[in-house]
């Protein structure tokens, strides 16, 4: 038997370490890891969801949420290759070639 | 709901489950290494999925291993590899990230993580906040139990390509997009032009 509260607060927990990431690194890499994190934190409020009301629901919106984290990665590290290829760093405060 | 109640098994393996995602979590976000990153994040992965599986959504915690931990981490790890040129961009990312320049950031997301918790708790009534008393009943929340409703792989088929069959399209469409601009950024330039 798992308590609802202690669903949520493992799910906002995880949100928040994802935001801590985001916050805290300048790494593209690290960045994009943590916003994996923050999509997992989504997904189990979700399935959690589905659970709590008996329905399939929430899995069907888990299941969207998983094509979306494929894509966003993808697409995510395609941009790490080509930012690497053009400044060899990976920092992002280094992308400041559009600063007026 | 049980008068006699059990070893509540479910109940310990899901704290273990969770302090070991957020464990590991915390440790992802802090690593200087991205491949000991990525091994942390395999491992929250794992973690979720075992919650997952706890809460009787078996065929979540499937797609959770192959997808998260067999798809996404691999390509994570492909490109970890092309770019890491050992002891030189772990000297770097040390240069990037300290630890004691986080503190504000740390508190930051602290506030939010306390503040939401207050928002779910019973100490806030959301009846003295005007919202109407339907949504106010959200706000007792904390101490129902979950009972492990299975909710199985034919279930989830039948009302995916029922009722959300444009759903499907949808995210076809999406993964179609994320492969043509994943060709397209990944691509070798000859000349020095996008």
């Amino acid at each position: 038997m798992i308590t609802e509260g202690s669903l949520f607060f493992f799910s906002i927990a995880l949100f928040c370490i994802g935001i801590f990431g985001v916050l805290v690194r300048r790494n593209l890499l690290f960045i994009l890891i943590s916003i994996e994190i923050m999509l997992n934190a989504v997904a189990v409020l979700f399935v959690a969801a589905s659970s709590i009301h008996n329905n399939s629901d929430g899995q069907i919106m888990y299941l969207l949420i998983l094509t979306l984290a494929a894509s966003e990665v993808a697409v995510g590290l395609g941009l790490v290759i080509q930012m690497y290829r053009r400044s060899k760093t990976l920092d992002v405060d280094q992308l400041s070639s559009m600063k007026g | 709901m049980m008068t006699i109640m059990a070893i509540p098994t479910t109940q310990i393996l899901f704290y273990i489950a969770a302090s070991v995602a957020l464990l590991s979590a915390l440790l992802t976000v802090t690593r200087y290494n991205a491949v000991h990153a990525l091994l942390y994040l395999v491992i929250t992965m794992l973690a979720i999925s075992l919650i997952f599986f706890l809460l009787g959504a078996s065929f979540a915690a499937a797609l959770q291993i192959i997808v998260y931990a067999g798809a996404i981490i691999v390509l994570f790890i492909f490109v970890t590899m092309m770019l890491h040129q050992g002891d030189v961009t772990i000297k770097q990312e040390s240069q990037l990230f300290r630890p004691g320049r986080s503190i504000g950031a740390g508190i930051l997301s602290l506030i939010l993580f306390f503040e939401t918790m207050f928002l779910l708790s019973p100490l806030y009534d959301l009846s003295e906040a005007g919202v109407s008393t339907a949504v106010s009943q959200v706000s007792v929340i904390g101490t129902k139990t979950i009972g492990v409703n299975v909710i199985g792989a034919k279930e989830i088929g039948l009302t995916l390509f029922g009722p959300y069959l444009l759903l499907v399209e949808i995210a076809a469409l999406l993964l179609l997009t994320a492969l043509i601009g994943a060709f397209h950024l990944g691509r070798r330039h000859q000349e020095d032009t996008i």
